[in-house]
């Protein structure tokens, strides 16, 4: 499978006050993303994850190394619109990616900018709105709406563009927990229909569970990095970068602790009740 | 138990009079009793936020009343000040709200408006401090040059700073990593030991407020929809679910051995919880 992002030898640090020291936010990350996959990158605070988000389409350039995307230089001024376009980008905070007075308008911003022919950009902004469940505001003024559903809205101009790629820069941290799964189950919606890669970074463990790849970053480098049943059972070196296991493996170490015998990487709520069951007869 | 609050048939409506005329909160009773750590829970648009406003006097209720110890916050609108230094209200994101030159001076900017001595304010700054878990040495930096994390602390002491008889706190865990979410938490469950005085914990996640409070009351549809101990309310787990809640992960896998027709209590929460109920039923003589 071919690679959408490449990173090599990729390092970063803030610009200093005169006389401080220099520290690297990041520090020589490798990575490459598979086209298709459904990454999830998860940190403490500080660990370099946000920043490592954000030169996925530009908003930072390395201060050493590269990062390709789809082959393209991210330091090539002149790429900067067509990476854009490839990669698209969620942030935390909805107030501040929000910029029309009617949600409609606000969804289509993105399309317009492409020249998208009009009939187009209708259907791209009500499948869009469709998929995050905001279809009933197509008329309502954003600053209306909670801070749930605005994230929905910000969500939705992205997915109108049809990147390639969609980064969510802890774009659930706001959301309450059904508000959290529509998001989720609408980016794995695109992921699985149309494709697209997903990165998604995040705090929340259980978002990790059905990940194709989950990414540990700490110290600006990376720490953990495979599939979630080898990188999330590991309960005592997560703690140690900062993160606790989800639920489900924290009770299945206790058990172990205890005599049992159960798998550690029963992630899901289902797989981990199905591995109890099967412990108490043993 | 006494009553510290007490919310009578409390509306409030947003827009009165345009077409996005909506109640956020209908008709609600509720109460908040001395010294107690409530937890209140409800999806986005629930009304919480709209509740909580109302309980220092920051929204006025459209109908209905809030009583402070017995009397309404509202007979006397010029008095409504005195209210805001009783209960403490932290929102959510509260260190964009931080101003001054010092950390210090942030923290002392309550305690300063009630008109104290310089010696109690000195006090009040350090033990506040101390409580929301902010370092000593950080109190004459610029509140600037502080991590989000620090940040928030130093809001939520500012608050403590005005020793509220009530402490509420909006999500104060939101966006933090799971160890800053940890460390913040359990500062405020000894601000609640030490202190004695009651605190009021929003949040949407049903793990943290199933791990801290002794009380919760759950709202849904801009009014109560349920209410009791943590026990009472997991133990309506389909219902919470009903009202746009998930409940905490270790239900959810207590729920699904229940289906797979282990017997089990389903109202466990917690980790360790689950861990010692499923003891009992292991079948340890089984002959290997």
């Amino acid at each position: 499978m071919s690679n959408i992002i490449e990173t090599k030898g990729l390092t970063f640090s803030y610009p200093q006050e005169e006389g401080e020291a220099v520290t690297l936010a990041l520090n020589g990350v490798e990575l490459s993303i598979e086209r298709g996959s459904f990454v999830v990158i998860l940190g403490h605070n500080g660990s370099g994850k946000s920043t490592l988000a954000k030169h996925f389409n530009a908003v930072l350039l390395p201060t050493g190394g590269q990062v390709l995307v789809e082959g393209l230089d991210t330091a090539d001024e002149a790429l900067l619109l067509e990476i854009r376009r490839r990669v698209g980008m969620v942030f935390q905070n909805p107030d501040n990616q929000i910029v029309a007075n009617v949600v409609e308008e606000d969804v289509a911003f993105g399309p317009e900018n492409l020249g998208v022919p009009t009939e187009e950009i209708r259907a791209r902004v009500d499948a869009a709105l469709r998929s995050v469940g905001m279809e009933p505001f197509t008329l309502h003024a954003p600053h209306m709406l909670s801070g749930g559903q605005k994230q929905r809205i910000a969500i939705a101009g992205v997915l109108a563009m049809e990147p390639g790629c969609i980064v969510l820069d802890e774009a659930t941290a706001m959301l309450d927990p059904s508000g959290r799964r529509e998001v989720l189950e609408a980016v794995e919606r695109m992921n699985r229909e149309k494709g697209i890669t997903i990165l998604l970074i995040t705090h929340h463990m259980d978002e990790a569970v059905n990940a194709s790849r989950v990414i540990v970053m700490d110290h600006g480098q990376v720490a953990l990095d495979g599939p979630p049943k080898a990188v999330l059972p590991q309960v005592d070196r997560l703690r140690e970068l900062g993160l606790t296991a989800p639920a489900t493996v924290e009770l299945l170490s206790r058990l172990r602790r205890d005599g049992w015998q159960v798998p550690l990487d029963a992630l899901s709520v289902e797989d981990c009740a199905a591995a109890i069951l099967a412990g108490l007869a043993k | 138990m006494e009553p510290i609050i007490k919310v009578e048939h409390l509306t409030h409506t947003y827009g009165e009079g345009t077409p996005f005329c909506r109640s956020a909160v209908k008709d609600v009773d509720l109460t908040i009793y001395k010294g107690e750590f409530l937890g209140i829970i409800g999806h986005t648009g629930s009304g919480k936020s709209t509740l909580i406003q109302h309980l220092n006097g920051l929204l006025r209720p459209t109908a209905g009343t809030v009583r402070l110890a017995g009397e309404d916050i509202w007979a006397d609108p010029k008095a409504i000040r005195k209210v805001r230094f009783r209960v403490g209200l932290v929102f959510q994101y509260p260190e964009y709200q931080l101003f001054e030159e010092t950390v210090y001076k942030d923290i002392a900017f309550g305690p300063r408006n009630m008109a104290l001595s310089e010696e109690e304010i000195d006090r009040r700054v350090r033990q506040a401090a101390a409580f929301a878990g902010v370092r000593e040495e950080l109190l004459e930096k610029s509140p600037f040059e502080l991590s989000g994390g620090q940040k928030r602390r130093v809001a939520i002491a500012g608050v403590i700073a005005m020793e509220p008889e009530v402490l509420i706190l909006d999500e104060p865990s939101a966006g933090l990593d799971p160890a800053g979410r940890e460390s913040l938490l359990r500062n405020i469950r000894q601000y609640h030991r030490a202190s004695g005085n009651t605190v009021v914990l929003v949040s949407h996640s049903m793990d943290e407020i199933a791990e801290n409070v002794d009380r919760i009351i759950v709202l849904a549809d801009a009014g109560v929809a349920m209410e009791g101990t943590p026990h009472e309310v997991f133990s309506r787990a389909e219902k919470l679910e009903a009202a746009g809640l998930s409940v905490p992960q270790v239900t959810k896998v207590a729920m699904a051995l229940r289906r797979l027709g282990v017997d089990i209590d389903p109202a466990v929460y917690t980790v360790g919880d689950l861990e010692l109920a499923l003891q009992p039923l292991r079948r340890r003589d089984a002959p290997c």
